[in-house]
Formats: structure tokens, C-alpha cells, sequence
């Protein structure tokens, strides 16, 4: 039995499984799906951001030939379904009832024979709106005349303000200042994070098939958490969980977007139970983007407290948060900010408070999405620039302010000042590292030439500390789910392997990289263990993906569960070699018998004996799972820096090189890492630059479709530059603390900073993003700066 | 509206229908012949998610009526693979991790073919105007550079290129 | 994303074509490359009865020089701009502008005749073509006229003096004289987008580097795309250097109408002609005396 195996270990670039259906156009996505007697469903929506709904006619859709029914509020009300939870304990309309609450909120649901008829179906149906007041600026949505926009929630929330949040030491961080006024600097920056939207080149979308006589309910859906999605449409619908099964097949890209439960679904699951027949509902772009969930909204006022030589003491921030109408962020409850409170970031602070004031405006529900880790991205960008404003005030280099306020390497686990235990971290190390590969003192020289020339060149660096993983099911929790991953693995009697995971993948490599864990485990090969994810029926109970958990959660459950596999092995490998487990040793692949090396067993051929000489004592068999509940986060970490060039003729910001270490431990696959944070990276340039999602005064979107929502092509986007360090966690099996988010919270700064370098010596300390060309241009008029 | 009847090649087969004339190619191809691998990512011709080759020209299927395909031979993406042999640039795409998700996969593949058709030689600034109308959200475009430029050497170096394939040109 | 319904008939000549939209006028939409019309239909912002295909009248793509004159046939693809070695040699300022018009793919299909006769000031070619005093030929039922590109829009936004039943069949741009060169500019957010703001100029030169001819042309920078005639003017028996060109680019800044959008400011865009015109008179001035 026993053949020559090839193993790949962890930190192998081994070539992805998943490949083979998707290089071929067989990938199997929510809109590729059709079943038998399918109808399509298609929304109607509202062109006005505050307005009543007086009238909602559906007589002239329903003379449209292949429309069967229109869905509106007040027929979901009859079933208690107008109003839905959150994930943040508000409710939210699922169609409309007396009035809407952002453009583009959904206000009907036709149900039609073809795509086609559906859409015209939505064009016949007929609202009578009377608009009211709106509000898009959240600094006035809670001034006096300012509309109430909740009024089903009145008695709860009597004003737009949803929650007012704290943590942290206020007196001694408030002393703590009082003492810098005095004796040393404080440094104050506004910034304003606009409102960005993940938009994955896939939309979201569903087919829901209740089949009425086993009275199951079948929903494909775009889902990073299908477990929770089941529990909670269980809870919302009043449906039993065990006849809703949720398959996330494959899915075109998450980045937190398909993380909420959206109208649509809740509308064709209600079509699918009243017609008996399987409902498809897919969204348009200009949908996503103008009602699913954002990311940031975030107005910020951060201030440090250092010394006259730059050693921060510390921090104190106050954030108004933009929520839209609805509180529909999805974080974990017991955070409301997420985990924003991160923001001490990379640096020793003593003291530190951060308050979050969230309010309702007329914009649609979300908040925590776009690759963020739960509001890191927000926090991360807050402290990386304000260290820069702090060696700008100064007249020191910002690798020098931060070399000089590192948490060091001894410091490990490092408990912040607001209350984080940080496993490990070298952030010394990975910023020297940057600096090596970029030459950091021979760009400066460069930088002081080109200025006596009158060229505009900037150096920029983040030196970001991530937090991910969660989380200990005692602090961490998704609408009360605990937030534990599972793995479940099975080896079958002829040596190959199924494993099925909690978490699910959108493009992140799992089916590979999880077979390496496990085949790192075994000594196996990793095409000899298929993992599969996303249908709740057989795949164990998980939270999903995003955050970046998965390699932390359920890639710690997967190494458990494969040691619990090995451990049962080894007890076979004792009773056929008829020693005791303590005369076992192990090498990749294979128990031996000490001193008797050619005395053994492999893995396969424990797997066979297994179901057919399995000792008595022992079930047969060779399977297990693993719940993991972590028992901290993990911290990623890392250095880029950003070297740019401005136009000074038209304001325009060339990156000219970008390098980028990270850390996120232990490595599965190189090659996995790589690619994530390249698209990571992209992810980060894109709100520094490009993307942003704002209103006008009547509360119209603007971004709402690809031409105004500028994600970057090839030709925006550089040719990122890689590097690592390797400082594994403690408390992980396996030391892997997960990267997908890193490069996203770690780079919009790099990038400003490197702008506002460029800028610094005529006195620009701070610029919104997106740093756009016109902005600027009109720092470059300002300064005198502009030219040809 | 009056329906029109409709002959186009997919791939090598011919594929007849009577079909409105509102009907997009996009949908034609997914919701009419199963073709799935073709994608939709946005509704303003922006991301090429449904990249395809028509007469040799990559197109945007999302922003041609499939009557205007009426009589055109058309490649997509499930065309690629000839006789369980993979296109260089499918190879190139696996070999590179040129993609996570897969779902712009398929429109920047046909857009890549019918580049390397016309410019088989190119230049990594070149493949990325090239590539410029086709979005990725999850790679960040560095490693399907790569994979063209490892498909246009395997191309260059082979003699035999595959049916269809590298019919570019205007 | 969907659009409405409507009829679909295929014109394999241009004077069926002609009788098509006689016979169906306001109703009739022609349809060159799409890549305008098919987006305006899925977002039901036009809705016609009858779509006219006319991408099957092979003899309206072609690129012809002769007597003087470049002919470019209606149905001429961007992306044959692109590549066009006549095109590149002889005209690039028409390549600057194809290769800026969207992405590669979208200019696969993407006709020349489309961007102008749609007139959405956006577009990048009416620009060069106002520049070049360039001219297009209308074909109706009572056979050619020949427009200059100045009589060819008017003041409004995707409005031309093309009538109901007319047909642009053919662009003609001067042929080079000897010491001429040209250039466009464009501006623009991101790959795909339109411009922020765009630039065309195109310049003639004497035996003594004095210019002789001078058009200056303007993208997105109006209700419709703008000649600015003074900054032309300016240049006009002058040597082309950075005194006049700074002047010229003035008088083109002055000459735009800039509204302030998603693409900035009006005060941006307009100093973004300002400098683009800087750019592009140099680009016009290097070609127009032995540089590419």
C-alpha cells in the first residue's frame, strides 16, 4: 500500500486547485444557476433620497406580459417581513412602507417569467412620492430642525443619533495633554474618510428554490457567512432551520459586501414560498453600488500628546460616524465602532481615549466593509497620518518618529492602551527593511535636489499594525453567534482526504490553501485532500469569511482537526506495530517505531486499516472536527512606503515605486500571500485616489455606476513591490495570522503621506482622500507652485 | 416586437435562435445557450467582465445585440481548451495566480488572446493598455501581466497555436 | 440595464440606410459601433422604435488618402486609428485622439463617424477635428453635402446640423503640410473616463517658423465642443514660441466653459486647458519640425 507520496509543506507556492474550473469558464456563480419553471425577480426603487410614499400603483406592471406579481411593503408587512434585524441591532425596511430613506432604496419587487419581463415590470410600476428634507451632512443631522429620519424608532432613538460609544482612560489621557500643552507638543489633524464601496466585479444575488413538498428551502447566495445567513433568515422568517439550507457557490469577490442579508434576498425567498417555484434575483451594478453596503463615512478628529522630542505619550480621537439610515453594520456586537479602538496602532502610547458619535442620514445602510478588518482601516489611517503631522510639526523624519515609538520586540504580548493584547510583532524590523530595499537616505537626497529644482517628489510610509482573527467567542460574536471556526476532516480507507471548512472563500485560495495545512499535517499531498466550503448541510458551523479570519479561525480549526486525525492514527499505528504510543515517532507521512525506522506505518496505510483492522477499542474510521474558539486575535503588521512625483501642471500623482513588507506570520503559500496583497494594495490605492461615494443636497448618489465609481484599471495601478518578515504568533497552531486585509489598511496612508511630503516644505500638513488632481492643483496655485 | 431569427457561430458551432432584438449578446450566450463563463460585472461597458471575440475583435458582449452578432463567429472563453489541451493563456493564468475569484477571469483571457494576436511581442506597459478595459478587483493586475507575458512566449515558441485562438486583429 | 423594446433591420448600403431613417425619421436610431447608443438603451435614456444596423456596409470603413485630402469613412473603427501605420505617420494627432477615446476593447467597435455625429461634447474627436478645420459629408436622399466641422455642431449638447434622413458617411481632414504637426491632450480621471478636459492643436508653419495656420480645439469643456478662435488667432504670423504659446493658452482657458462636476472644478478645468494647450502647441511645434 505504502507509495511514494509527495508532500508540500507550509511556505510552498503550490499552484492553486480551484484554477481548473474558473480557467475554463465552469465556475459555478449565483447567476449561472437556472433551474426548471425559474422566475426572475427585479426591484423597484426610489429615485428620491427622503420622501412619503403616497401611492404605489402596480396595476399597469402587472398588463406586462410575463410579470406574475408585484411584492410590495405592505404585503410584507402582512407577514411581519417589512421591517427586518441588523447586524447592529436596528431594523431595516426590507420593501418600503410609509416613506423611503435613501435613493435608491427598494420600494416594490416584480416577479417575472424572464429577466427581460422583470425589468419591464420594474419600469411600469408607478410611485407617487412626496419628497421631504433630507440630510446627507452628518454634522447637521442632529441639529434642531433637522428631520427625525427613524420615526419607527422614536421612542427608542428620539434624535439621528444612534449610539455614542467611548473607551479608553479619558482623565489621564485628558492629563496627558494638559501636560504636553504645557511641557512638550500636541499635534490636532481633522481628516474625513469618504464613504468607498468593496464592488466586486460580482454583484450580489440569489436563486431561492422552496420546494413545497419537502417543504426544504434551497438558497444559492452571494454569501462570505452562509451558517449565520441560515440562522438568521431561521430567526427572520420563522422558517426551521434544518429545512433552510444555504449554498454559497462560487462567489465572484466579497471584500465585505456580501456579508449583510439585502432586500432582495429577503424578497425572493417570500416569491419562492408563495409561488412554489424557484426565484432568481440578481442586481445590477448601479444597485450595488447605490444601496449595498459601504465601507468608512468616518469624520475624524485625532490628536497627540509627545514630547519636544517626538515620544508620543498620548492619543486622544473623536469621530462622528455616518451610518446612512439604517444601522446595518456588520461587526461584532459587542464592538459598535468595530475595532477601531486599534488606533494606538504600532506605537507605545500611555494613555489614549477614543469616543464615536454614529448618526442616521439619508444614505443607504452599512459601514464596515471594503477589505477594513472592522473599521482597522479607519483606525490605522488615522494614526500613520497623524505620526506624520507629528515629525512634520517637528522637522524629523517620519522613519525616525516612528523608529523612535515602535513598540519593540520584547514588548510581546503587548497590552495597549486601550486594552488589546498584541500577540507579536518586529516593526522595527519590517520598516528597516522597506527602507533597505527603497534606499531611504538616498531618496531623501534625491528629494532635497529635486526641491532645489523645484520638483515635487514625496516619501511616504505606514508602518500599520493590523488586528484580525476574531474572535474569542467571550468578547466576539456576530448577532449573538460566537465567532468560532470549524473544520471537519475525513480520510477515506484509500488514503485520500475531504475536509470541509467553516469559512468561505471568494477568490482567497482556501481550497488550496487549507489542503496545505492539512497535508502539512499528515505528510499528505495536498491534491490528495479536497476541501470543500459554503453549503451549510454538510459544511461544519462556521462565521465565515472576512476580517481576515479565516486563516486565523478556521485554519487553526483545520490544524487541530488534522492533529486530532493524526493522533487517532497514531493509536492505530501502536496496536499494528503492537508498541505503545510513547516507542512512536512521527516524520512527514509515516509513524516508526524509535530505533526501528523501517519499522512503520503511513498515513495511508493507517487510513485503510482504519475501516478494516481497526483495534477494538477505537471506533473505525478516520475522521474529526475541531471547533476553535481563539483565544486572541492576531496581528498582522507591516512597512510600505511610497515614493511619489507631482505634475505641478495639472496636479497629478505619479506613484513612481511602492514597496511593500508584510508580516503575517507563519506563510501557507507565498504565492496565495502574494496575490492577496496585490490585490490588497489595490484595494488601498483606490480610495487614496479614485474611489469615493458622496450626495449632493438632495441626497443624489454620485458614484453610483463604473463610470463614476473610478476602481483602477492596469494603467492606475503600479507595479507593486514585495517583501516580508516572518514573526509567527504564539498562540496560533500553526503561527499563521492571515493577510487578505493588511495591505488595504496599511497603504491609503502610505500614499497621502508621500503627497503631502512632497508638499510639506510649503507648510501642507494634511489632504482629504481621494487626492485627486484638481486638490492638488489648488495647493500648487496656492503655494505658487503651479507651472507648466 | 418582432423577433429575429438569428445563426452564430460559437466556438465552432452554429447556434440558431429567434430572439428579440433587445436581447444583449452577454445574455444570449448565458441565459440562451448556457454559456456561463462568459460574466456580467456592471451595466456601463466599463469592467469587460464579458469580454468575448467577435470575428476576431475582442467585444464587450454586454454592449452588442446579440442580431448584431447575426452570421459572426464568435470565441468565448469555453472554446479555449481544444481537445483537453489548455490555451497558452489559460496556462499562462494557472501558472501565474493571475486570479482569485475567477469572475473577470474568462473576459480577461479573450481580451489577452485577441491582444497577443496583433502584438505578439508585447512590452509589460503595452499587455497593461492592452488589459486597460478589463477591471480586477482582486488581483491588483501585477500577476496577469505575467501570465500574458508568459503566454505570448509559449506562443511565440510553439508552432502549433490552437483553433481560433490569436485571430486577432481588426 | 435592460432596455425597451424596439424593431431591428439591417442597412447593407448606405442609400438603404438613407431610406430607412426617411421612412422611420424621428423614430430610427442608427447603429454604428453601439458603444454610445446601447448604453443609453439599457439605462432606457433613449427609447426608438427601430434600431438601423449599418455596421454591415463594408465600403464606410476605410482610410484613403488622395488629392490632398485624408477621407475617413464613417464607419472607420477607433482602435484602426490605433494602429494605422498612415494614421501614425502622417496624422498623429488623429491617434492621440483614438487612443484616448475609452478603453482598447470599447474602441474595437468605437467608430469615428459615431463620436462626431453623436456630438456629446465629451467625445475627444470633435475637438481634433475643429483643429484640423476638418469637414464631413452628409448623405441623404438628394445625394452628398460636404459640412465644414465648424457648421456641424451647433450650441447644444448632442445636437448636429445632420437632418433627420442624413447619414454621415465620411470625415476629411486636410492632408499635411509640410511644416505642420498637431497634438491632442486629454485629461482624464482614470483609463475609460471622459476628459477632465481636452486639447487639440494643430499648427502650419513658413519657410521662417512663422505659423500661418493655427486651430485650436476644445473637449468637454462646454455645452458643445468649443473652437477657441482667438487663441488661434493669436498665433497667426508669429513664431510659435513660449511667449505666444502662454498667450494662445490663455485666450483657450478664456474660450472654455467649463462646469464644475465630478471631473473638478470649473476653475480646474479651465486651467487644465490652459496648460493642456501649453502641451500641445510644443507636441505640435516638435512634430511640425522633424519630431514624432
Amino acid at each position: 500500500m505504502a507509495t511514494e507520496v509527495q508532500t508540500h509543506g507550509l511556505g510552498e507556492a503550490y499552484k492553486r486547485k480551484e484554477d481548473a474550473r474558473f480557467i475554463r469558464g465552469r465556475g459555478n456563480y449565483v447567476d449561472d444557476i437556472q433551474l426548471p419553471g425559474m422566475l426572475y425577480g427585479d426591484i423597484v426603487r426610489s429615485p428620491y433620497a427622503h420622501a412619503l410614499i403616497k401611492n404605489i400603483d402596480i396595476s399597469k406592471a402587472l398588463q406586462v406580459p410575463g410579470v406574475l406579481a408585484v411584492i410590495t411593503g405592505k404585503d410584507l408587512d402582512a407577514a411581519g417581513l417589512a421591517w427586518m434585524p441588523t447586524l447592529s441591532a436596528d431594523t431595516e425596511a426590507v420593501l418600503a412602507l410609509d416613506r423611503v430613506h435613501f435613493q435608491m432604496q427598494e420600494v416594490a419587487f416584480v416577479v417575472a417569467t424572464s429577466r427581460y419581463a422583470a425589468a419591464d415590470g420594474v419600469a411600469a410600476v408607478e410611485v407617487d412620492y412626496e419628497p421631504l428634507k433630507v440630510v446627507v451632512d452628518p454634522k447637521k443631522a442632529l441639529d434642531a430642525d433637522a428631520p427625525l429620519l427613524r420615526p419607527d424608532k422614536k421612542d427608542k432613538q428620539p434624535t439621528n443619533q444612534i449610539y455614542h460609544w467611548e473607551t479608553g482612560d479619558r482623565a489621564g489621557t485628558d492629563a496627558a495633554f494638559a501636560e504636553a500643552e504645557a511641557n512638550g507638543i500636541v499635534v490636532k489633524q481633522d481628516m474625513y474618510i469618504p464613504r468607498i464601496h468593496p464592488a466586486p466585479i460580482e454583484t450580489c444575488g440569489c436563486v431561492v428554490d422552496y420546494n413545497t413538498a419537502t417543504t426544504k428551502l434551497t438558497v444559492w447566495m452571494t454569501s462570505q457567512a452562509p451558517h449565520a445567513h441560515r440562522t438568521l433568515f431561521a430567526i427572520v422568517a420563522g422558517l426551521p432551520e434544518h429545512r433552510i439550507r444555504v449554498i454559497s457557490p462560487d462567489i465572484g469577490g466579497g471584500f465585505g459586501n456580501k456579508v449583510p442579508i439585502y432586500p432582495g434576498y429577503v424578497c425572493a425567498v417570500v416569491a419562492s414560498l408563495t409561488t412554489g417555484k424557484p426565484v432568481k434575483w440578481i442586481e445590477d451594478r448601479s444597485e450595488n453600488l447605490s444601496s449595498t453596503g459601504f465601507g468608512r463615512d468616518y469624520h475624524i478628529q485625532a490628536e497627540i500628546a509627545a514630547d519636544k522630542n517626538g515620544k508620543v505619550n498620548a492619543l486622544r480621537v473623536h469621530t462622528l460616524a455616518d451610518h446612512g439610515a439604517f444601522d446595518a453594520a456588520a461587526q461584532p456586537t459587542k464592538f459598535p465602532a468595530g475595532l477601531f479602538h486599534i488606533c494606538t496602532g504600532s506605537y507605545d502610547f500611555k494613555h489614549a481615549f477614543v469616543d464615536v458619535d454614529a448618526v442616521h442620514t439619508n444614505k443607504p445602510p452599512g459601514g464596515i466593509a471594503y477589505r477594513c478588518s472592522f473599521r482597522v482601516t479607519e483606525a490605522s489611517y488615522l494614526i500613520e497620518r497623524i505620526m506624520d503631522t507629528l515629525a512634520h510639526d517637528l522637522g524629523k523624519d517620519p522613519a525616525d518618529i516612528r523608529l523612535q515609538n515602535f513598540i519593540q520586540p520584547q514588548e510581546f504580548p503587548y497590552r495597549s492602551a486601550l486594552d488589546w493584547t498584541y500577540d507579536s510583532g518586529d516593526y522595527e524590523k519590517a520598516l528597516r527593511l522597506a527602507m533597505k530595499n527603497v534606499n531611504y537616505d538616498e531618496l531623501r537626497r534625491e528629494q532635497a535636489e529635486k526641491r532645489a529644482k523645484g520638483e515635487l517628489m514625496g516619501i511616504g510610509i505606514s508602518s500599520f499594525t493590523e488586528i484580525v482573527g476574531a474572535g474569542p467567542g467571550k468578547h466576539f460574536d456576530i448577532a449573538g453567534l460566537q465567532m468560532f471556526d470549524s473544520c471537519e476532516v475525513r480520510i477515506h480507507p484509500t488514503g485520500k482526504g475531504l475536509a470541509r471548512i467553516g469559512v468561505q472563500t471568494q477568490g482567497q485560495g482556501h481550497e488550496t490553501t487549507f489542503a496545505q495545512i492539512i497535508a502539512a499535517e499528515l505528510g499528505m499531498s495536498p491534491d490528495d485532500i479536497d476541501v470543500e466550503h459554503g453549503d451549510t448541510d454538510t459544511a461544519p458551523y462556521g462565521l465565515g469569511t472576512y476580517a481576515s479570519r479565516s486563516t486565523p479561525v478556521a485554519g487553526a480549526a483545520t490544524a487541530m482537526a488534522a492533529r486530532k486525525v493524526r493522533d487517532k492514527a497514531k493509536k492505530i499505528a501502536a496496536y499494528l506495530l503492537e508498541v505503545g504510543e510513547e516507542d512512536l515517532e512521527w516524520e512527514p507521512g509515516r509513524f516508526y517505531v524509535k530505533g526501528s525506522p523501517t519499522k512503520g506505518k503511513t498515513i495511508q496505510e493507517l487510513a485503510f486499516a482504519a475501516y478494516t483492522n481497526c483495534p477494538p477499542y477505537l471506533e473505525p474510521g478516520l475522521e474529526a472536527v475541531n471547533y476553535y474558539d481563539p483565544p486572541n486575535l492576531t496581528y498582522p503588521f507591516g512597512s510600505y512606503i511610497c515614493i511619489v512625483d507631482i505634475d505641478r501642471g495639472t496636479g497629478a500623482v505619479n506613484i513612481r515605486r511602492f514597496m511593500a513588507v508584510d508580516d503575517c506570520g507563519t506563510i501557507i503559500n507565498p504565492m496565495v500571500v502574494e496575490g492577496q496583497i496585490h490585490g490588497g494594495l489595490t484595494q488601498g490605492l483606490a480610495p487614496a485616489m479614485y474611489e469615493e461615494i458622496f450626495y449632493d443636497e438632495e441626497g443624489n448618489i454620485h458614484g453610483g455606476n463604473f463610470q463614476d465609481y473610478l476602481i483602477p484599471t492596469s494603467m492606475e495601478t503600479p507595479a507593486w513591490e514585495l517583501d516580508r518578515t516572518v514573526t509567527p504568533s504564539p498562540h496560533h497552531p500553526i503561527g499563521a495570522k492571515g493577510v487578505g486585509e493588511s495591505p488595504t489598511v496599511g497603504a491609503p496612508q502610505a500614499i497621502v503621506n508621500a503627497v503631502v511630503d512632497a508638499l510639506a516644505h510649503v507648510g501642507v500638513r494634511h489632504i482629504d482622500i481621494p487626492i485627486t488632481p484638481w486638490k492638488v492643483w489648488n495647493i500648487l496655485k496656492e503655494k505658487g507652485l503651479a507651472a507648466d | 416586437m418582432s423577433k429575429q431569427h438569428i445563426r452564430v457561430t460559437i466556438n465552432g458551432t452554429v447556434y440558431e435562435d429567434d430572439i428579440e432584438p433587445r436581447t444583449l449578446l452577454v445574455h444570449w450566450i448565458r441565459d440562451g445557450l448556457r454559456l456561463t463563463g462568459t460574466h456580467i460585472g456592471c451595466d456601463t461597458t466599463s469592467c469587460g467582465a464579458c469580454t468575448v471575440i467577435v470575428d476576431g475583435k475582442a467585444t464587450k458582449s454586454c454592449t452588442m445585440l446579440a442580431v448584431q452578432a447575426d452570421g459572426r463567429e464568435v470565441m468565448t472563453v469555453e472554446g479555449l481548451e481544444q481537445g483537453g489541451k489548455l490555451h497558452p493563456i489559460q496556462e499562462g493564468f494557472h501558472e501565474m495566480h493571475a486570479l482569485q475569484c475567477g469572475y473577470c477571469t474568462p473576459g480577461m483571457m479573450l481580451t489577452s488572446i485577441a491582444f497577443l494576436g496583433r502584438n505578439p511581442h508585447p512590452s509589460e506597459q503595452e499587455i497593461r493598455v492592452a488589459i486597460s478595459g478589463n477591471l480586477c478587483r482582486c488581483t491588483g493586475y501585477v500577476n496577469i501581466v505575467k501570465a500574458v507575458q508568459y503566454a505570448a512566449e509559449k506562443m511565440a515558441s510553439s508552432e502549433q497555436v490552437p483553433v481560433g485562438a490569436g485571430q486577432g486583429g481588426e | 440595464m435592460i432596455p425597451g423594446s424596439f424593431d431591428y433591420v439591417v442597412a447593407h448600403s448606405v442609400p438603404e440606410a438613407v431610406a430607412l431613417l426617411e421612412q422611420h425619421g424621428d423614430e430610427a436610431k442608427i447603429l454604428a459601433g453601439g458603444h454610445s447608443l446601447i448604453p443609453l438603451l439599457r439605462f432606457r435614456f433613449a427609447s426608438p422604435s427601430v434600431l438601423v444596423d449599418i455596421n454591415r456596409i463594408a465600403d464606410l470603413e476605410y482610410l484613403r488618402e488622395a488629392s490632398g485630402t485624408l477621407r475617413i469613412g464613417a464607419l472607420t473603427r477607433e482602435a484602426t486609428l490605433d494602429t494605422s501605420p498612415l494614421i501614425t505617420t502622417r496624422y498623429p494627432i488623429l491617434r492621440d485622439t483614438s487612443i484616448m477615446v475609452a478603453d482598447p476593447v470599447v474602441r474595437n467597435w468605437a467608430t469615428v463617424g459615431g463620436n462626431i455625429a453623436h456630438a456629446d461634447p465629451a467625445n475627444d474627436h470633435p475637438a481634433t477635428m475643429l483643429a484640423l478645420d476638418a469637414s464631413v459629408v452628409a448623405t441623404g436622399p438628394s445625394g452628398e453635402r460636404v459640412i465644414p466641422i465648424e457648421e456641424f455642431f451647433t450650441d447644444s449638447a448632442f445636437e448636429t446640423t445632420l437632418k433627420p434622413n442624413e447619414l454621415l458617411t465620411e470625415i476629411r481632414v486636410p492632408s499635411p503640410s509640410e511644416r505642420s504637426g498637431g497634438a491632442y491632450f486629454k485629461l482624464e480621471r482614470k483609463v475609460g473616463d471622459y476628459a477632465i478636459a481636452g486639447v487639440a492643436a494643430y499648427i502650419a508653419l513658413d519657410g521662417k517658423g512663422l505659423v500661418t495656420y493655427a486651430g485650436i480645439g476644445l473637449t468637454n469643456v462646454g455645452p458643445h465642443p468649443i473652437k477657441a478662435h482667438d487663441a488661434g488667432n493669436s498665433l497667426l504670423g508669429k513664431p510659435l514660441d513660449d511667449t505666444a504659446i502662454h498667450q494662445a493658452a490663455d485666450l483657450a482657458a478664456a474660450a472654455a466653459q467649463p462646469n464644475s462636476d465630478d471631473r473638478g472644478p470649473a476653475e480646474y478645468k479651465r486651467g487644465m486647458v490652459r496648460t493642456l494647450c501649453v502641451r500641445a502647441l510644443r507636441k505640435a511645434l516638435e512634430r511640425a519640425t522633424g519630431g514624432k
